[in-house]
């Protein structure tokens, strides 16, 4: 890395104490002090309600607000800053555009093709466009290694396909979906593709137009960013033609009694006060992971994933779910304990100062499919997710740990 | 007491060896408890005689070791006792849960006692009181 780890991890006051070894980053991950800095800096030096302000104070927040859209449209290579459209988070993205482009556009017998391995905010926003519209949902199931191929893609897409929504990287098997070639396939067929970002993002270089997706989603909280803050890329085209999705403040141009003009993009989706301070936060992120750079960021993250795959196929109870190498699991190893339940495992290992996730993963499709598949007993997953400021260290003590739950657990007493 | 203790003094028995597994063939009433967010499951099937006593009650499912541990000390504890009893075991249950439970409840609980920690663990909180809940709702039903 350009800078020392152990730099690196100076930079994170909640790691400071190093009591706690944090692996739950694909939930959340910590922040740096300086995008704690410039929310802090935005909120004690130019504070105001940005784009309506007539003094000094909302003309700077108002800059400090576009200049965040600004370098995330360079980030993920955007022909435009109005193709970056500021909400919440990657749900709030793609109920956007599950409602807006989805309503306006599906018709009966069109079909939505997605992976069963999607986040529950990748599948549900197009669960109700589906019902509403008497669309079709397809569903795209992983092989042995967590791959979806090219394949899978070919059989799937086709003339009633209208939609693709696929992770970039799945939240529970840390495998990298075919999105180039998702891309090509659905377009070929007449189709969009949206691609949800959230896992992929703060683990890879990211060119929407190199991919040629039409909607990509992330959110700011996993990158290291603030909650809070996310963003939809999508193509202008497309958002010209899209209904708004929140109505009210800020999206306008005329309003009479009956009737509304909008305003141009992006800001006609952006209804109500922005979340200035935290697009500022996350520009200060992608600055802070700029400095990094992604290649150091994967090689750190691969060599302490390296050890907990290693380290858990060891363990002749654990099975672990996914890809056989280390560099397609993008900070993310889930696994299982033999007759253990994944929260019996999470809570002893909070005990030896270990913070994974244990449960379903916002994938409950995925799980029944898993269960299907490998006869897990339980119907839940544990999951260690590693972040850039992960150490090889903490890595080892967290494998020596899992060797010990099904002893804390009472087998073989 | 810490987790890890609590799991080796009381919880790992009761999940692995439990007492009471199984379905009872004549049962007067079953019903299944549920945690979706965890995928805790259990069926609980219970006996009672005319005079309104709980005589046997079995359980059965799959889900984390506080949650079989729970159900199976729980089924321990009201077996033989009244609709009544067992309905103010399952309010002590909850108060200790809620980290209100008098002296008294405590004693009354006896080995589910041992779970009172989990009243400082927000995220197991379900798990101990599925079978608990799973009861109450039986119990009153039932009235």
């Amino acid at each position: 890395m350009k800078k020392d780890l152990s730099l690196i991890r100076k930079d994170f006051p909640i790691l400071a104490s190093g009591e706690v070894i944090y692996f739950d980053n694909a939930a959340t991950c910590q922040r740096p002090r300086q995008v704690l800095d410039a929310i802090e800096d935005f909120y004690t030096t130019h504070n105001a309600n940005p784009l309506r302000g007539l003094y000094a104070w909302s003309v700077q927040a108002t800059d400090a607000y576009e200049n965040a859209r600004h370098r995330v449209a360079r980030w993920l290579n955007a022909r435009e800053d109005a193709e970056i459209i500021f909400v919440r988070n990657t749900t709030e993205a793609i109920n956007l555009v599950a409602y807006s482009y989805a309503l306006s556009t599906l018709k009966e017998g069109d079909e939505i093709v997605l992976s069963v391995s999607e986040h529950h905010s990748n599948l549900l926003p197009w669960q109700m466009a589906a019902q509403a519209k008497g669309a079709k949902l397809r569903f795209l199931e992983p092989d042995d290694d967590g791959r979806i191929t090219e394949e899978m893609l070919k059989e799937a897409i086709g003339e009633r396909t209208r939609i693709v929504a696929l992770a970039q990287v799945s939240n529970v098997l840390g495998t990298a979906l075919p999105i180039r070639e998702a891309a090509g396939l659905a377009h070929e067929a007449g189709a969009v593709l949206l691609v949800d970002g959230a896992q992929g993002l703060p683990h890879m270089h990211t060119d929407v137009q190199e991919i040629n997706c039409d909607f990509y989603a992330f959110s700011g909280h996993k990158l290291p960013g603030p909650m809070g803050i996310g963003v939809l890329y999508a193509k202008r085209e497309l958002l010209e033609k899209m209904p708004p999705f929140l109505r009210g403040g800020e999206m306008i141009e005329y309003v009479k009694r009956d009737s509304a003009t909008y305003a141009e993009l992006p800001h006609r989706f952006e209804a109500g006060t922005v979340n200035a301070a935290d697009a500022v936060g996350l520009a200060a992120a992608l600055d802070y992971v700029e400095a990094l750079g992604y290649e150091a960021i994967e090689e750190q993250e691969a060599k302490v994933v390296h050890i907990i795959l290693e380290g858990l196929r060891a363990i002749p109870e654990v099975q672990v779910y996914g890809a056989p190498e280390a560099e397609d699991h993008h900070g993310i190893v889930t696994f299982n304990i033999a007759g253990c339940h994944p929260h019996d495992v999470a809570s002893v290992l909070d005990e030896e100062g270990i913070a994974i996730r244990a449960g379903h993963h916002c994938a409950q499709p995925l799980m029944e499919y898993l269960q299907e598949r490998y006869g897990m007993e339980f119907r839940a997953t544990a999951r260690a997710s590693v972040a850039f400021y992960n150490t090889e260290e903490e890595a080892r003590r967290f494998v020596e740990a899992v060797g010990k739950v099904r002893g804390w657990l009472g087998f073989g007493a | 007491m810490e987790l890890k203790e609590l799991y080796r003094e009381i919880v790992n028995e009761h999940n692995l060896h439990p007492d009471h597994r199984g379905m009872l063939p004549r049962a007067s009433c079953t019903r299944d408890g549920v945690n979706p967010s965890c995928g805790d499951d259990i069926k609980l099937s219970l006996v009672f005689d005319d005079n309104g006593i709980l005589t046997d009650g079995a359980f059965d499912g799959s889900g984390c070791a506080i949650s079989q541990a729970a159900t199976d000390m729980m089924l321990e504890l009201v077996i033989g006792k009244s609709r009544e009893e067992a309905l103010e075991l399952a309010d002590a249950f909850m108060d200790m849960i809620r980290g209100n439970a008098t002296e008294e409840q405590l004693e009354m609980l006896e080995e589910s006692a041992a779970l009172e920690g989990i009243a400082h663990m927000p995220a197991r909180v379900k798990c101990a009181t599925l079978a608990w809940r799973t009861l109450k709702e039986m119990l009153t039903e039932a009235e």
